[in-house]
């Protein structure tokens, strides 16, 4: 009875679920935030971490401004070297979310190509693909990620390997996410091949390649939407992981997982500002990246409602 | 059931062999072996007759199938940093990495499962509304805040548990374990718990998703219609439908334990693989980092082998079509 | 006192447009003993009354007013728990689809043996006595040894009589069945259905029969209760509601039935399809009508009409047709093996001729129509089209000329388009594809053009196609097939997804279009009834053989074939409702 009303607009529907859910709603105001803070970060912030002229090491870690030691210049204190932390945590976004949107547009776009081609053709690319997704899901991501990145030390010399980190991150990242998208699109793919519609195509003698990109993307955008929003919080959260780890991005450059990582020796001697902002940050912006997937996920499955 | 295994097992076979070929790439390509083994004044004759002693002049397939040779019969090579074998460079640090991946799986299993089930069933509760929230907030904090957030209570604030190492350990033969002392225990649990808490978050999401699609099928309505009690429909009727996808993912899961336990080992010093494999990567050890690819990946092939079996025995289709065969 | 009595049941469900009234001030009674059957067309609320009376309406619906009694008891009064203690014990129920409704991990026994134990004390040794007499008498002639195998070892009508049994393994006092025969093949259904008889009569069981058939209706129901939109138009005896129907709805609706005894030229007295498309009405694209459709479709036919081939040529001739699909994988140490779908078929079909195709579920129907559109490979034997052979789909070259004249039709008017297209896009597909326009302009009123053939307002193609009815959808489906200006037209099931009234409205096109532009039509379904109303001629299959070729007129009054005669006589007719 309710198919009629089920089957109303997917797009209108999504609107109305998200008009209808205030947590949605912040999550996405929280997600913007971040996000314009990030692109920003050149013309917002107070002072360039990265100019090095700027910075006194007789400012290093101060505490926040509120506090009785702190001051004013810097809202919530500074790190070790006298960076301002508001300016660091900044650009630090900016790193991670660079790193994290490329990374993800990489794996996106790698996957759902290898995936709608495996779910439309079959055969034995299908089963070639899949053997390859299969020998890349026995290894987690972030093991895939550090290994690709290993790889690069060994055979990069020292000095490009910092310039090239970045790329290095984005391809490790990447890499060891792109089986999601290849794994969805194909399942989508193979559902959306027997359906009617695209049999009507296939008996007008359509090309395959058309009839890919015309008829069956955009059908199965949903589903990727979804994966595509979840694995952004996985692909931040591995950057920072591997930040931490010191095998992400050089310290001069500081991502959040850096900051954290810096601000980790200072903990125990109290100066407990320089890894709490940063923490916070990673997780308010993950957070809601995560609250906006169970969102896109919730909207678009028909079963749970 | 043989077909089915021997099918398995040739599938796993090819994994393994598609990483070894990974792991030998590694060794073969990145980086000089023979210089990363011998220092700087080695002269070039030294060098190119080490070179042909360890055979690295045949034909790229030689190499390759001596290389799974010594694979198979655990000759790992030397470490290039620290010059000792690399077999037992793991295998002193194996224990430690198992048993806390142990413990993680306990606690994520044990809370995730039931908690899973009971958001599904009171959906829209006070109390399971309360806990996916909190889910939410798991998956998303990264596993080095986690722990640095524990030991900074529990260790620096609190004192009540050590934050460093493994603590006293009793060598069971090779084998070091940190069960059987009070330290040993204490030691444990912060890391422990560290690396449970987003595996249980997932484990608990994903009982609940697949719990609320079963109960949403015509077979528990049709259950729930001829009145069948609501204990046996959750449980018996199902809970059981669910445990399929549920191992699977199990199956994954323990794959990510081992994979994170490398950031854990990190936060506390943890003498395990993760730590050595960090170093490894740190300092470029080839020979370490393609061992602990292979021994990940088997593990992995394993556990795979084993969640496989146990759908034999879970599902009766599977069973059934297999007898057919 | 009557066994259930519901009284003013209004249920609503709160949506996004607001309260959507399910079931608006019914009342309705079944005694004990006594099949109610409650029909009408989607959306009418007959699924919703019977989970009502379960106490298991799916959230957020929920009782506006009224009650429902269990012999005088009030069920709306019981908390969940009392209720809970109703269903299975007093009340039951019997789903649509067996495939889905037993659990796949749980042998038989162990549900019967669960349920039994449930509501009375008995031993697990006694239930299970019981269940297999339960068995037995649903029919399932070797229940002891088949106790013990799961729901999956069954065959679909096998599976429906476990549900049977499952439903009566309590003894309660009222099942209400909802389409439990809509899933299954007609030889099953008659039988499903005369032991739902045999069940109401020998055990007093009261049965809410919940269909959309009204030859199932017909067949076995006492008492009826016609719904639309949630409202009660009629109800009474089966015989006086369904031959003397006093509302103007049920009228409808039966003028609207396919007969199996005689053919109508059209169906009339169509019920509207009240779905509004809503924009302007007057909305037009300039110098486009049905006319100009028509016109250009026929001039493009008298174009295709002047070869070589002479009338006397069929226009499709299968010779020694096979279709063999392999079974699963191929293992590393054995050879594959294969299904025969279809074997050894032979057949003729002539320029503007309405050719039928009659059988089960499996009988290989559908795979006859996609081997010759060039879905599936034949794996033996010969087509041709107008005396020239046929390649099979995977050398067919994409730009062979009878992809564009053989068009298809299809079943489910919700997968057939594509959902991400506007109607424009979808009928202008075909028309860009075979270069059939001149430019942008004559495309748009091609498309408006022919959206009025299949009466359709223009606007219609400025929209999505989830804006529109099934039925609607299926008019832009062949909108979209007869702008290829085809000369064949393969229509596979195209109505079994539709309501009876839409079902006629589509048919009566269907027959309009084959009148005006002289199409050759291969029609397949499942129902006999249909395909009287469709078909010069038809051909009936079995598990993929060809049983008899037959006209169709001469087929209804006298079937050759032992299976054709078997098939007549197990669907369900009118008829017998004068008869009786």
């Amino acid at each position: 009875m309710f198919t009629a009303l089920r089957r109303y607009a997917i797009e209108n529907e999504l609107l109305y679920l998200f008009l209808h859910n205030r947590i949605a709603q912040l999550a996405a105001l929280v997600a913007l935030l971040c996000l314009g803070g990030a692109a920003l970060a050149p013309w917002i912030a107070p002072y360039d971490p990265y100019d090095i002229a700027s910075i006194d090491l007789l400012d290093s870690l101060l505490p926040p401004a509120w506090s009785e030691d702190g001051d004013t210049r810097f809202i919530i204190g500074t790190d070790d070297q006298g960076r301002d932390l508001f300016s660091a945590i900044l650009y630090g976004t900016r790193l991670s979310l660079l790193v994290g949107l490329l990374s993800i547009g990489f794996a996106s776009i790698l996957g759902i190509t290898v995936g709608v081609l495996a779910g439309y053709l079959g055969g034995r690319f299908d089963s070639i693909v899949m053997r390859i997704a299969d020998v890349q899901l026995s290894l987690p991501a972030i093991l895939t990620a550090l290994l690709i990145d290993g790889i690069a030390r060994g055979i990069l010399p020292r000095e490009s390997h910092d310039n090239l980190m970045i790329v290095v991150l984005t391809i490790a990242i990447g890499l060891s996410l792109w089986v999601n998208f290849a794994r969805t699109a194909r399942a989508s793919t193979f559902v959306e091949k027997s359906k009617e519609y695209v049999q009507a195509a296939i008996i007008m003698g359509m090309h395959p390649l058309r009839i890919m990109v015309v008829h069956i993307l955009p059908n199965i955008l949903g589903p990727l939407m979804v994966i595509l929003t979840i694995d952004l919080a996985v692909a931040i959260l591995l950057e920072a992981t591997l930040s931490f780890l010191g095998v992400g991005v050089p310290p001069n450059q500081p991502s959040l997982g850096t900051l954290i990582r810096i601000g980790t020796e200072y903990l125990f001697s109290g100066e407990w500002w320089v890894v709490l902002f940063p923490s916070l940050t990673l997780i308010i912006m993950i957070v809601a990246v995560n609250i906006l997937g169970d969102f896109l996920r919730d909207a678009l499955n028909p079963r749970l409602r | 059931m043989l077909t089915f295994i021997s099918r398995r097992l040739l599938q796993s076979l090819f994994v393994m062999l598609a990483v070894s070929l990974i792991a030998f790439a590694l060794f073969r390509f990145v980086g000089d072996p023979v210089a990363q083994m011998v220092g700087q004044e080695t002269s070039i004759e030294d060098q190119e007759r080490i070179r042909e002693r360890l055979g690295l002049n045949d034909s790229i397939p030689t190499q390759f199938v001596r290389f799974i040779g010594k694979l198979a019969s655990a000759d790992f090579g030397y470490s290039y940093r620290t010059r000792q074998p690399v077999s037992e460079m793991i295998l002193t640090r194996l224990p430690a990495t198992l048993e806390l991946g142990f413990v993680s799986l306990l606690i994520s299993l044990l809370i995730g499962i039931p908690a899973g089930i009971y958001t599904a069933i009171k959906r829209g509760g006070a109390l399971a509304n309360t806990l996916l929230v909190t889910t939410l907030v798991g998956i998303s904090i990264p596993t080095f805040v986690i722990g640095i957030f524990l030991i900074y209570l529990f260790g620096v604030k609190l004192g009540w548990l050590p934050t460093f190492g493994r603590g006293d350990t009793i060598a069971l033969g090779w084998w070091k374990t940190s069960f059987l002392t009070l330290d040993g225990l204490k030691s444990m649990l912060l890391p422990a718990l560290t690396l449970g808490v987003y595996q249980l978050t997932l484990t608990m999401r994903l009982v609940r998703a697949e719990m609320q699609d079963v109960l949403k099928t015509d077979y528990i309505k049709f259950a729930t219609a001829r009145g069948i009690n609501y204990r046996s429909l959750y449980f018996n009727h199902a809970f059981r439908n669910t445990l399929i996808p549920v191992i699977t993912i199990i199956g994954l899961q323990l794959g990510g334990i081992i994979a994170f336990s490398i950031v854990t080992e990190s936060v506390f010093q943890w003498p395990g693989m993760g730590l050595l494999f960090l170093d490894s990567i740190r300092y470029v050890d080839i020979p370490v980092m393609s061992v602990y690819l292979v021994l990940i990946a088997m593990m992995f092939v394993i556990i795979n082998l084993i969640v496989d079996m146990l759908y034999f025995f879970i599902d009766p289709r599977v069973r059934l079509a297999s007898e057919a065969n | 006192m009557a066994l259930l009595e519901i009284i003013g049941l209004t249920v609503k469900f709160p949506t996004r447009f607001g309260n959507f009234t399910a079931t608006n001030n019914v009342s309705l009674e079944v005694q004990a003993g006594e099949i109610h059957g409650l029909v009408g067309e989607s959306g009418a609320g007959k699924t919703t009354i019977g989970a009502a009376v379960m106490g298991l309406l799916q959230s957020p619906g929920y009782i506006g007013s009224g009650s429902i009694n269990l012999a005088g008891e009030n069920l709306l009064a019981l908390d969940n728990n009392q209720y809970h203690r109703v269903r299975g014990n007093r009340i039951s129920m019997i789903f649509q689809d067996p495939q889905t409704s037993l659990n796949p991990l749980l042998t038989v026994a162990d549900q019967l043996i669960e349920t039994i134990r449930q509501h009375s004390d008995v031993t697990a040794d006694d239930a299970r006595t019981q269940a297999i007499q339960l068995l037995e008498e649903t029919g399932l002639s070797d229940a002891k040894q088949r106790i013990d195998d799961y729901p999956h070892q069954f065959s679909g009508g096998m599976r429906q009589r476990v549900v049977i049994a499952l439903a009566l393994c309590t003894q309660p006092e009222l099942i209400i069945a909802d389409e439990p025969t809509t899933a299954l093949d007609v030889s099953v259904q008659k039988q499903i259905l005369a032991l739902i008889r045999t069940l109401a009569k020998d055990r007093g069981v009261g049965f809410i029969l919940i269909t959309h058939d009204i030859g199932v209706i017909s067949e076995i129901t006492d008492q009826v209760t016609v719904l639309r939109s949630g409202r009660v138009i009629e109800s009474g005896d089966t015989r006086q509601v369904l031959m003397q129907p006093t509302d103007n709805y049920t009228r409808a609706l039966m003028a609207a039935v396919p007969r199996l005894e005689q053919r109508l030229h059209r169906f009339n007295n169509i019920v509207t399809d009240d779905s509004i498309i809503d924009g302007d009405d007057h909305w037009q694209v300039d110098g486009a009508s049905a006319k100009l459709a028509s016109d250009w479709l026929l001039s493009g036919h008298q174009s295709s009409d002047t070869g070589t081939t002479a009338s006397t040529t069929p226009v499709l001739a299968v010779k020694d047709l096979e279709v063999t699909f392999q079974s699963g994988q191929p293992g590393w140490f054995q050879s594959r093996s294969g299904v025969k779908a279809l074997s050894n078929i032979n057949f003729d079909m002539h320029a503007g001729e309405v050719l039928g195709i009659v059988g089960e579920s499996g009988s290989g129907k559908s795979t006859l129509a996609k081997s010759i559109v060039g879905l599936v490979d034949p794996s033996a034997g010969e087509l041709r089209f107008r005396g020239q052979p046929l390649p099979p789909g995977s050398k067919r070259h994409r730009k062979h000329p009878v992809r564009r004249e053989i068009q298809m039709i299809f079943q489910d008017p919700y997968s057939s388009l594509n959902n991400r297209l506007t109607v424009e896009q979808i009928i202008a597909e075909p028309i860009r594809f075979y270069k059939l326009a001149r430019n942008r302009a004559h495309i748009r009123q091609l498309v408006a053009s022919v959206l009025e053939l299949v009466e359709m307002p223009q606007r219609a193609m400025l929209k999505y196609p989830h804006q529109f009815s099934g039925g609607q959808r299926q008019r832009i489906a062949v909108a979209r097939a007869l702008v290829a200006r085809p000369d064949f037209l393969i229509c596979d099931e195209p109505t079994s997804a539709l309501d009876v009234s839409i079902q006629a409205q589509i048919l009566n096109l269907l027959k309009d279009l084959q009148e005006a532009f002289g199409l050759s039509i291969l029609f397949i379904s499942h129902n006999l009834a249909v395909i009287r109303q469709m078909t010069d001629r038809l051909l009936v299959l079995k598990n993929g053989k060809l049983v008899e070729i037959s006209n169709t007129d001469r087929f209804f009054r006298e079937p050759a074939a032992p299976y054709s005669q078997q098939l007549l006589r197990e669907t369900p007719s009118l008829s017998h409702l004068n008869a009786r």
